[in-house]
């Protein structure tokens, strides 16, 4: 509804503008045209040039280390890739990875956020303390929790479990995976609770009232208002973080360097450790179109959603 | 018995006390490495982890020591200003005409716009890495700062278009009436109206640029590292430099975090892309 009123309010003053500044307006319609083109142009460049040296590379024998033997090997880097012992793994531990993350973010961030939107003293320090962590660089994340808070000797964990007598555990070491799960979500769990928080403030309370006087109890009020008004969000979260969580590099880089093993390895740390220290360009550019490949899926219904939103605001 | 009025506050003073303990469990790594940049390296590593101490300023008078500091966060706040400033002049030119004068392709534009955030940086890591070490654009500022501003390019102008959306078309209109021209009209009329939301477009390309980390660390070596990479270092293990690690991490993340604290309810709508205001 709100878009029809919009669109007709601004049909109409061009229309009343048009006797006036017609031939003015027209000559900047055509000079804005103009203004896109270079952020159009720059961005085309950026996203056809280099993904299609990925392809070619891709369809190509190309070791930095063995120069000049470049033919046509079809869809051999493919194969290889896929066939690699850490592709699986990568693979799984790409997936584990996103799963968890989103999983304990979108849980925790809604729980966090239905929490600090209840009126109580300091809830702005609360609130401001509670989002920091999203503004942390990704190495100091990956650098102060393992060597500040999961060290086996000296870490606040430790500390921790040795009041409680237990034995203190090498996180890194004996639960690899998990603990980059847990670095990682300390830095996502923030932006749920940023984009959560301002939804629910959004969320109309008239509504909520009537359905409370009505005889609806908290559950139900979560069910069936609250917990719809947050769809949206927590569908741009869940596919903003999903992005972002497809290529997550720093954090594994900094502190395990994709091991044990291949056991925090994922598809990014696989691909940069193909080209970048076993110099296997033709095989990482084909891990990278498989990365390419899977964030398209998850981008496809973000530009939906988005889209979505594009429509029904303006 | 307590009366209905009664429970309802105490429920709410235990509510408060629980967001107050969440809070201050999700900040305490924070808190413990601001803590840890003021211990001696020998408190820094203390078994169990020291809560008093006697604090000292040694870590960060001498955190020029062990690595070039300064040489690092100049490169930090070049790139990450760099890109601010070209990304600034590219997207409000693009969200203006965008929002100002929309045709049937604008949608679609903004749309693959996006989409172009989408690209996961590992599928173009290795011909931009090749493109770079042919133009000699490995380890430069410039390179850096080319690559940061194509990434945050979508994000700014999506961001400056949604606050231009929210200016009426008539105030233009006037303007334009008056004679004025398209420069004068985005400077004099446009810029002034939307200097909330332009200064937290700014806020968070900073933002995004300084702790950028996958293309920084791959692309820079030591001319041109920014401090991400710096902070990297840190983790081959030559010795216990935690203390100094803290203090160089604190200074690092301090003026960031002021910035995100500021900005926060913006910047929801840049994270966004709009779709929560």
């Amino acid at each position: 509804m709100e878009t029809k009123t919009l669109d007709a309010g601004a049909i109409r003053t061009s229309k009343d503008a048009a006797p006036t500044t017609g031939g003015v307006s027209k000559q900047k319609a055509r000079m804005s045209r103009l203004m896109v083109s270079p952020s159009v142009l720059l961005l085309l460049l950026w996203m056809v040039v280099p993904l299609s040296m990925t392809i070619y590379f891709s369809l190509i024998r190309y070791n930095l280390l063995y120069p000049g033997e470049n033919e046509f090997v079809g869809l051999e880097n493919f194969h290889f890739f896929v066939t690699d012992l850490g592709f699986m793994a990568g693979m799984t531990n790409t997936l584990l990875l996103v799963g968890s993350v989103l999983l304990i973010t979108v849980v925790f961030g809604v729980l966090i956020s239905l929490l600090v939107n209840l009126a109580f003293w300091g809830q702005g320090i609360v609130r401001v303390l509670l989002i920091s962590p999203f503004f942390i660089m990704p190495t100091v994340n990956a650098l102060v929790w393992k060597n500040l808070l999961l060290h086996p000797v000296s870490g606040v964990f430790a500390a921790i479990w040795q009041f409680f007598g237990a034995q203190p555990i090498d996180w890194f070491s004996e639960f690899p995976l998990f603990s980059i799960i847990m670095i990682v979500s300390w830095q996502w769990l923030p932006f749920a609770i940023l984009l959560l928080m301002t939804a629910l403030q959004s969320l109309d309370q008239e509504q909520q009232e009537a359905a409370r006087l009505d005889g609806a109890g908290p559950w139900a009020l979560f069910w069936h208002l609250t917990l719809p008004h947050l769809a949206r969000p927590i569908a741009v979260v869940v596919m903003i973080e999903t992005i972002f969580l497809l290529s997550l590099f720093a954090e594994i880089f900094t502190t395990t360097g994709g091991g044990p093993g291949y056991e925090t390895t994922n598809l990014a740390y696989l691909i940069y450790s193909q080209a970048l220290l076993q110099f296997d360009v033709g095989l990482a550019s084909a891990g990278g179109l498989i990365a390419v490949i899977l964030a398209n899926i998850a981008a496809f219904f973000l530009v939906r959603v988005v889209g979505k939103s594009l429509t029904e605001k303006q | 018995m307590l009366t209905l009025k009664q429970r309802r506050s105490l429920t709410t003073a235990l509510m408060g006390i629980l967001a107050w303990g969440v809070a201050l469990a999700i900040f305490f790594p924070i808190f413990w490495m601001l803590l840890t940049s003021f211990k001696t390296e020998i408190d820094a590593f203390a078994t169990p982890p020291q809560l008093f101490f006697t604090p000292t300023l040694e870590n960060y008078t001498l955190v020029n020591e062990r690595s070039d500091y300064f040489h690092f966060a100049w490169n930090s706040v070049v790139v990450s200003f760099g890109s601010t400033i070209i990304g600034m002049l590219l997207a409000v030119p693009a969200a203006y005409s965008m929002a100002f004068f929309e045709t049937k392709r604008t949608k679609a534009t903004l749309l693959w716009m996006l989409s172009t955030k989408m690209l996961p940086p590992v599928g173009v890591l290795v011909p931009i890495y090749l493109l770079f070490k042919d133009l000699q654009m490995l380890d430069t500022r410039l390179g850096l700062t080319i690559i940061f501003t194509l990434i945050n390019l979508p994000i700014m102008i999506w961001m400056a278009y949604t606050y231009f959306k929210e200016i009426p078309k008539e105030v233009l209109e006037a303007a334009r009436m008056d004679g004025s021209t398209l420069f004068q009209e985005i400077w004099r009329v446009l810029l002034p109206m939307s200097k909330g939301g332009l200064a937290s477009t700014v806020l968070l390309s900073l933002i995004l640029s300084w702790n950028e980390a996958f293309w920084s660390l791959n692309l820079t070596a030591s001319q041109a590292a920014p401090l991400t990479a710096l902070i990297a270092s840190y983790s081959s293990p030559e010795g216990l430099f935690w203390a100094k690690l803290s203090a160089v991490s604190t200074l690092a993340c301090a003026p960031i975090l002021i910035f995100g604290w500021i900005s926060q309810k913006q910047l929801v709508r840049g994270l966004s892309f709009g779709a929560v205001k």
